[in-house]
């Protein structure tokens, strides 16, 4: 046992002969090879359907792909006609953008506002408050409420209240009007957006080291607003930035309740996104090789927003 | 004695706190959490409403006379629908269940060594996993689809079940919950012989139940959400939510019992949140991304 321990010290250490750096791999492999073993269902499965898939997604974008031909290469020929020829394309490519740009934000400060608020209740209120906020994002397909409420007819809920205090005389076809689709579509995305990293908040904030809070206050800390930007947002870094890869993902992926609220396609496109319009591309039109395109833009929009995003968190309070 | 206060009647005051300011907060954090419950409320309502309460013009919110009609109807409409109800309930189940606990432990299994050991190729998996956190499940829809015909997967049950089983996010958590075991402990129990796979079934897998409720919390609502997507087309195979959706789409003769199936189909993953909540949090502490 003492040898496997030392084995496990020397991978850092200089081999004390001199042994090729292939020999040094598979003797690493092999004093590992139990490791390897416990992970690879894992990562079979997740190489299958998640790795292997983005580079697949990559290269097909360069070409032209019906499942029914042999591929025939096309060059940039896709991304040309994304972003030159296709109209559609650029409506679904601004409203992802106005998603992403308002709910995240929004989405993030919700999250770490109200997680903050929860955490100064006693310790039964906060479970309570924890459940009441984060229960519509694990709801399921609850969100199909939102229907009733923002009903097109006079027995929608919001039509009716809003009739009976005379606000407006007739009903509004609140999902059928493009001037309101995108407000509902991004009300109730942010309905459903204090997910993982609410917990994720609600979580690190309990970790907090309450002496810093004592020491702060003999430091000069004088109310709650120093404390918040002095103490617990500096100590929470790691949460923050976990929290902030969830809600950048999830605000440029919205999708499901665009189509759930505001059909497939919606009234003039107003509520079509890059998801949707990738989806219209790959299970409709089955032209895999022009939605491999659109995917491969979400992938970049999606990574280099966290990636930026990361860059710039790190850099606070530095 | 005189200048002493009792000690029952000595306020505790908080740091920093002025009472203003926590009322306004509270205030604020009232309204949205309203926001928040209102439409589940109505869901639970709904489904207690006799059907003249659904369709009463103008909208009332909450029930008046509560009924088990609408239970009562979706357990007849189970008996005589084409396909058995208690088809669509067991393939939820089948998928949920199978979905749920085949993924805690396989990313139970590839979490220990990345979180315990530094051995070739670990660093570079890692950042992958990480990697996939910051981008959504859209961006390999297509070459899924086409793997999954490739495989001969598509229509059943394992084109659902399987690419959930590695869920990155969850690979994520079980790593970061799993480095706060004390090395001691898996040293102690090398030096007495044992290998890696009984410490990790018997020393590991024990020390994290609190991220096993987590992995769980966050798996199965999505799983019991499903309602087949594109891979499932053969009636039989279909999960519950895509019953939901048909008997919605059956408008207002299936307005009642809609509303009944609605709120089993939201009451489930509530409950777990509820049972796990402790758990979920502690594991969610270890959460953060350090580098």
């Amino acid at each position: 046992m003492q040898a496997e321990r030392t084995e496990n010290v020397a991978v850092y250490a200089v081999p004390p002969e001199k042994t090729s750096r292939w020999a040094l791999l598979r003797k690493q492999l092999h004093t590992h090879r139990h490791l390897y073993v416990l992970m690879s269902p894992f990562m079979l499965i997740f190489f299958l359907f998640t790795v292997i898939p983005v580079a697949m997604s990559l290269v097909l974008s360069f070409f032209y792909f019906n499942m029914l031909e042999f591929p025939r290469f096309i060059g940039w020929q896709n991304y040309a006609r994304l972003f030159l020829n296709d109209d559609v394309f650029l409506i679904a490519l601004k409203n992802t953008l106005l998603f992403a740009v308002i709910t995240g934000p929004i989405s993030y400060v919700a999250c770490f506002l109200f997680a903050w608020i929860i955490n100064e209740l006693s310790p039964k209120v906060r479970a309570f408050m924890t459940l009441v906020f984060y229960a519509p994002s694990i709801s399921g397909n609850v969100f199909f409420i939102w229907l009733i409420i923002f009903s097109g007819d006079s027995y929608g809920y919001l039509n009716g209240f809003l009739m009976r205090v005379g606000f407006i005389l007739e009903p509004i076809q609140w999902l059928q009007d493009e001037k309101y689709i995108l407000a509902i579509v991004i009300i109730v995305q942010l309905w459903l957006s204090l997910g993982t990293s609410f917990l994720a908040f609600i979580a690190g904030l309990q970790t907090i080291d309450k002496t810093l809070v004592e020491a702060g206050s003999v430091d000069g800390i004088k109310n709650r607003w120093q404390e918040l930007w002095y103490i617990t947002l500096p100590s929470m870094k790691p949460q923050l930035m976990f929290g902030a890869v969830m809600q950048i993902t999830a605000a440029f992926a919205v999708a499901d309740i665009s189509i759930a609220l505001a059909g497939f396609p919606s009234v003039n496109y107003a509520a079509h996104t890059v998801v949707t319009h990738l989806m219209d591309f790959g299970t409709i039109r089955f032209e895999m090789g022009y939605a491999s395109a659109i995917a491969t833009v979400l992938f970049g929009l999606m990574l280099g927003t966290n990636i930026v995003t990361q860059k710039l968190l790190r850099k606070v309070g530095e | 004695m005189s200048t002493k206060v009792l000690p029952v009647l000595r306020v505790r005051k908080r740091l920093n706190r002025s009472f203003t300011v926590s009322f306004l907060l509270f205030g604020l954090l009232a309204i949205f959490g309203s926001f928040m419950v209102l439409p589940l409320v109505y869901t639970i309502n709904n489904a207690f409403k006799p059907l003249d309460e659904l369709f009463i013009f103008p909208p009332r919110f909450f029930v008046n006379n509560p009924t088990m009609d609408n239970f009562y109807d979706l357990v007849a409409l189970m008996g005589n629908s084409w396909v058995p109800f208690t088809r669509y309930i067991s393939n939820t189940i089948l998928i949920t269940s199978l979905g749920t606990a085949g993924h805690i432990f396989l990313a139970s299994a590839a979490a220990y060594p990345l979180a315990k050991y530094r051995f070739p190729g670990s660093k570079i998996l890692f950042t992958i996993v990480i990697l996939s956190l910051m981008f959504s499940p859209h961006v390999t829809a297509i070459p899924n689809y086409m793997v999954m015909s490739w495989l001969g997967w598509i229509n059943t049950h394992a084109a659902i079940i399987v690419p959930s089983l590695a869920f990155s996010l969850g690979l994520f958590l079980m790593k970061q919950f799993m480095e706060q075991i004390p090395d001691a402990l898996l040293e102690a129990a090398k030096i007495d012989g044992a290998s890696e796979y009984r410490i990790f079934w018997s020393i590991v897998m024990p020390n994290v139940k609190p991220a096993w409720l987590t992995l769980m919390i966050l798996q199965f609502p999505a799983l019991w959400g499903t309602d087949g997507g594109n891979f499932i087309y053969s009636e039989n195979l279909k999960p519950l939510n895509y019953a939901l959706s048909q008997i919605i789409q059956g408008g207002i003769a299936r307005a009642g019992v809609g509303a009944a199936v609605a709120l089993v189909i939201m009451i489930v993953p509530i409950s777990l949140f509820i049972v796990s909540q402790s758990s979920v949090i502690q594991t969610m502490a270890t959460s953060g991304m350090k580098d």
